[in-house]
C-alpha cells in the first residue's frame, strides 16, 4: 500500500509542477469565461464610445420620448434638416435623427444620418424607443389611458414544475440542458486529456525499460492503478482550479456587468423597472439562466458528475494503460486506441439526441453500456434527477470498471516486458491467461 | 549456507521454453558469474529470480524460505537494458527507488547522498537524467541498484557502456559490497570480468544449467594436464606419453613448449627435458573461462536439443 502511495505521488507531483499544468490551469477557465461572457463584452465593446445624436422631430409626436443613456445623449432640436446636416459635419453632433411627419397609422421616413455607420444596438435602441412611442400613442387614441397602458404590459416566463416523489420541484429544462452538456463534455475531455496521458507514462516506462527496475520492487497491479490514481488526482486538481477561478472570473465579470444588480433587484423585487434600461439586458439574461441552474437538483447532479467522472475515468484509464503497456510506440497504439475512442465519440455524437429526449430508447440504453454511460447518463441526471435508471447505471459502471481493471492489470503485466513486436489482439487476450 | 536455491525451474513461452528444469545454487557472500551465450535464457532465469515472472514449474528459495514479494526489498536488479525516468531530476529518482524499496525518507537521503559523492556525481544531483552523459547514467542506475543495501545484487552486464576507469570505479564497488556481505549475481558475456571478479559460476546453454561450481574447481576439472616449459635450447620428446603441441621460440633465445601429459608425471617430463637444456620455467597451463565455455558450449550443442 505503502507503494501505491509513493507512486501516485510522483505521478502527482511531476505532473502538477509542469509549466503545462499551470497554463492550463489558467487558460481553462479563461476560456471557459470567455465563451459564456464574450457575445456580451463585444455588445458592451460595440456601444462603449458615446454618441450625441440630435432628434430632429418634425412631427412632434416623440417630445421627450427619447431618454438619455450612458452611451447616448440626444437634444431635440427644432432647426431645418440642412443646418442640422451642417452641424454634423461641424462635428457638434454624432448624428441626426430625422422624424418627418408621419401618418401613425403607416409611420415611415425615419432616417439617420450620421458620418460612420450606426451601430446595431444605437440602431435597436432608436428603432425600440420609436417603436414603443408609436404604439402607445396609438392606444390613446383608440380610448387606452397611460395608467391602462402600464397595467398592461406583461412579462411571460414559463416555469416548468416537475412531479416527482418528493412533490414538485421547479425545473429548467434550458439549465438542465446546459449543464448536462457541459458535465458530460467535461468527462468526454478528462477521460481523453488524462487517459492519453497515462498511456503515454505507460509507454514511456516500458520503452525506458525502467519498468524492469521497477516491478522488482513493485506489483504490477500497483504501478498501474498508482499511475492511474495519480493521474486522476491531477486531472480532479485541474477541475478544482477551473471551478475556483472561474466562480472567481464570474463573480468578477457580474460585477463588472451589473449582476450584482440584478440579483439584488430581484430579491427586492424591482426586476421590471431594471428591465426598462436596456443596458442592464445582458445582465438580466446571464442572471436568469444562473437562478434557472440553481433550480436544478445540484447535490444529486454534483455526486453524478464526481461518480461518473471517476468510475468512467477508472474504466477508460485502465484500458489506455493496458494499450500503453501492449505497443511499443505511439504510432502502434492507433489501431488498440480505436476501441476506446469508438464508444467515447459515439457517445458525444449521440449527445444532442439525448438531451433532446433524456427519458427515450437511445438515451435508456447507452446510460445502461457502460462505455457510453458516463457521457450519457451524465447528460441525463440533471433531467432525471436520481432515479432507479441512474443506479442501474452506476452499477454496471461499477462492476464494468472492476473487471476492466482486473483485465487490464493482465494485459499490463505481460505487456510492459514485451519489446520488439507489435501484439495482435489474439495475443493480448492469450496474456489474460498467462501466469504472473 | 546458500542464499539463493533454484529447484527445477521451467518456463515455457508460447513458441520455446526458456527454461528446463534449471537449479542453480548461488553461496551467501559470493560473486556468481551467471554465464551462457545469447538467448540461453539467462533473462528469463533473472526475471523469476526478481520475482517480474514466475515459473511454470518449480521454486525459488531465498534464505531458506520460499520466494515471495516481502523479498522484493532484499534485491537490488540492475537489468541490461538500462533506464531511468529521463525528464526526472537525478537525486528525485534515486529517492523515489529507493523509498519504493522501503528507505526512510532521511536514511535515503543520507545514502544518495553518500554514493553520489562517492561516484563523483554530487554535482548533477539536481539536473535532468538526459543532460548526464551515457557513463554518467549508468553510474546513477549502479546507485538506484544497491542505494537499498540489498542482500541480493543483479546485474546484467553491468560494465556495458562503461569506460575503462569508470569500470574499474564501478568493479572496486561491487568488489567493496562483496566484502560488506552482498551476493552478486552477474550476468555477463565477458569472460575477462568471469575470470577476475566470480567466485562461482554457472553456465546456461539451450534452456539448461549445463556447468556450476566454484570457479577454481571447475578450471581444475577441465585442466587438459597441458604444460608450458621455457626452455634456453629447443626440446625434442621421444617417450611415450608426452606430446608437444607447439614450439615457439621467443626473444633472447628462449624457447616455450607446450606440452600434453597423457601419461606420466611432472617430473618425468622436467627430467626428459633437463637432459636437453636448461630450463627457464614451468607451470600448469589452467583453461580460462573463455575456453572452457567455449568448450561446453559447443560440446552440448553436439546432442541434439531438448525442447
Amino acid at each position: 500500500m505503502s507503494n501505491i502511495w509513493l507512486i501516485v505521488q510522483r505521478e502527482y507531483l511531476i505532473r502538477v509542477r509542469k509549466k503545462s499544468f499551470l497554463i492550463m490551469s489558467i487558460l481553462g477557465p479563461i476560456l471557459f469565461g470567455a465563451i459564456l461572457f464574450v457575445p456580451a463584452l463585444i455588445t458592451v465593446f460595440a456601444s462603449d464610445e458615446h454618441k450625441h445624436i440630435a432628434v430632429l422631430d418634425e412631427s412632434g409626436l416623440f417630445r421627450n420620448r427619447f431618454e438619455n443613456t450612458s452611451t447616448l445623449t440626444f437634444t431635440e432640436l427644432s432647426v431645418g434638416l440642412d443646418e442640422a446636416k451642417a452641424a454634423l459635419k461641424k462635428k457638434q453632433y454624432d448624428g441626426v435623427l430625422l422624424i418627418p411627419d408621419i401618418n401613425l397609422s403607416e409611420p415611415k421616413g425615419f432616417t439617420y444620418f450620421s458620418e460612420e455607420s450606426l451601430a446595431p444596438v444605437t440602431k435597436s435602441t432608436l428603432e425600440r424607443t420609436i417603436r414603443q412611442a408609436i404604439e402607445e400613442l396609438r392606444m390613446m387614441r383608440s380610448g387606452i389611458r397611460q395608467e391602462q397602458l402600464d397595467s398592461i404590459r406583461a412579462q411571460v416566463d414559463i416555469a416548468t414544475i416537475k412531479i416527482g416523489k418528493e412533490g414538485e420541484q421547479e425545473s429548467s429544462s434550458g439549465a438542465a440542458m446546459v449543464v448536462g452538456y457541459i458535465g458530460a463534455f467535461f468527462i468526454y475531455i478528462f477521460i481523453f486529456l488524462y487517459g492519453a496521458q497515462i498511456m503515454r507514462g505507460v509507454m514511456e516506462e516500458k520503452t525506458n525499460r525502467i519498468v524492469e527496475v521497477l516491478i522488482c520492487s513493485v506489483r504490477p497491479f500497483d504501478l498501474m492503478m498508482g499511475k492511474i490514481i495519480g493521474i486522476g488526482a491531477v486531472a480532479l486538481t485541474q477541475f478544482l482550479i477551473w471551478v475556483v477561478l472561474s466562480i472567481g472570473i464570474t463573480s468578477a465579470v457580474s460585477i463588472a456587468f451589473g449582476l450584482d444588480k440584478v440579483a439584488e433587484a430581484r430579491t427586492k423585487g424591482q426586476i421590471e423597472q431594471l428591465r426598462q434600461n436596456p443596458e442592464m439586458e445582458n445582465a438580466i439574461e446571464i442572471s436568469n439562466a444562473m437562478a434557472a441552474i440553481a433550480s436544478i437538483n445540484l447535490p444529486v447532479t454534483l455526486a453524478a458528475f464526481l461518480f461518473f467522472f471517476f468510475a468512467g475515468y477508472l474504466m477508460y484509464g485502465a484500458m489506455f494503460a493496458a494499450i500503453g503497456a501492449a505497443v511499443d510506440s505511439e504510432t502502434d497504439s492507433q489501431q488498440f486506441m480505436l476501441p476506446i475512442t469508438v464508444p467515447l465519440i459515439f457517445a458525444i455524437i449521440s449527445l444532442s439526441a439525448v438531451i433532446a429526449n433524456p427519458n427515450g430508447q437511445l438515451a435508456f440504453w447507452l446510460s445502461l453500456i457502460p462505455f457510453t454511460a458516463p457521457v450519457v447518463m451524465m447528460a441525463r441526471v440533471p433531467f432525471t434527477g436520481a432515479n432507479w435508471e441512474l443506479f442501474v447505471s452506476m452499477l454496471i459502471l461499477i462492476a464494468s470498471f472492476i473487471s476492466m481493471v482486473w483485465v487490464a492489470a493482465r494485459i499490463y503485466r505481460v505487456g510492459i516486458l514485451m519489446y520488439g513486436k507489435k501484439p495482435t489482439y489474439r495475443e493480448i487476450a492469450k496474456w489474460l491467461f498467462y501466469r504472473a | 549456507m546458500n542464499i539463493l536455491e533454484t529447484i527445477h525451474l521451467v518456463k515455457r513461452y508460447a513458441e520455446h521454453t526458456a527454461l528446463q528444469d534449471v537449479s542453480i545454487a548461488v553461496p551467501e557472500g559470493q560473486i556468481y558469474g551467471l554465464l551462457g551465450p545469447n538467448g540461453a535464457g539467462k533473462t528469463s532465469l533473472i526475471r523469476i529470480i526478481t520475482q517480474i515472472t514466475a515459473p511454470d514449474e518449480g521454486k525459488v528459495i531465498f534464505k531458506g524460505e520460499p520466494l515471495a514479494p516481502i523479498h522484493h526489498q532484499q534485491m537490488g536488479y540492475l537489468p541490461e537494458e538500462r533506464g531511468l525516468y529521463r525528464k526526472s531530476k537525478v537525486g528525485e529518482q534515486l529517492m523515489y527507488l529507493a523509498r519504493l524499496r522501503g528507505l526512510k525518507e532521511s536514511e535515503a537521503r543520507k545514502r544518495i547522498r553518500a554514493w553520489l559523492e562517492r561516484l563523483n556525481l554530487m554535482e548533477w544531483a539536481g539536473r535532468n537524467l538526459e543532460d548526464l552523459s551515457k557513463g554518467m547514467q549508468q553510474k546513477v542506475q549502479f546507485i538506484a541498484t544497491v542505494v537499498h543495501q540489498p542482500a541480493l545484487i543483479i546485474l546484467d552486464e553491468p560494465f556495458s557502456g562503461f569506460d575503462p576507469v569508470n569500470a574499474a570505479l564501478i568493479r572496486d564497488e561491487i568488489l567493496e559490497l562483496r566484502r560488506q556481505g552482498s551476493t552478486i549475481i552477474f550476468s555477463t558475456h565477458r569472460m575477462d570480468t568471469v575470470e577476475e571478479l566470480c567466485d562461482y559460476v554457472g553456465l546456461i546453454n539451450r534452456s539448461r544449467k549445463v556447468l556450476e561450481g566454484k570457479k577454481s574447481d571447475i578450471k581444475h576439472a577441465y585442466k587438459t594436464h597441458t604444460f608450458v616449459i621455457e626452455t634456453d635450447a629447443p626440446v625434442t620428446l621421444t617417450e611415450n606419453g608426452y606430446e608437444i603441441l607447439q614450439t615457439e621460440s621467443l626473444e633472447g633465445g628462449i624457447y616455450r613448449h607446450l606440452v600434453k601429459i597423457h601419461q606420466g608425471s611432472n617430473n618425468g617430463l622436467l627430467r626428459a627435458c633437463m637432459a636437453q637444456a636448461n630450463i627457464v620455467s614451468f607451470h600448469e597451463q589452467i583453461p580460462n573461462m573463455q575456453e572452457i565455455f567455449i568448450r561446453v558450449v559447443a560440446t552440448a550443442n553436439m546432442q541434439p536439443p531438448t525442447v
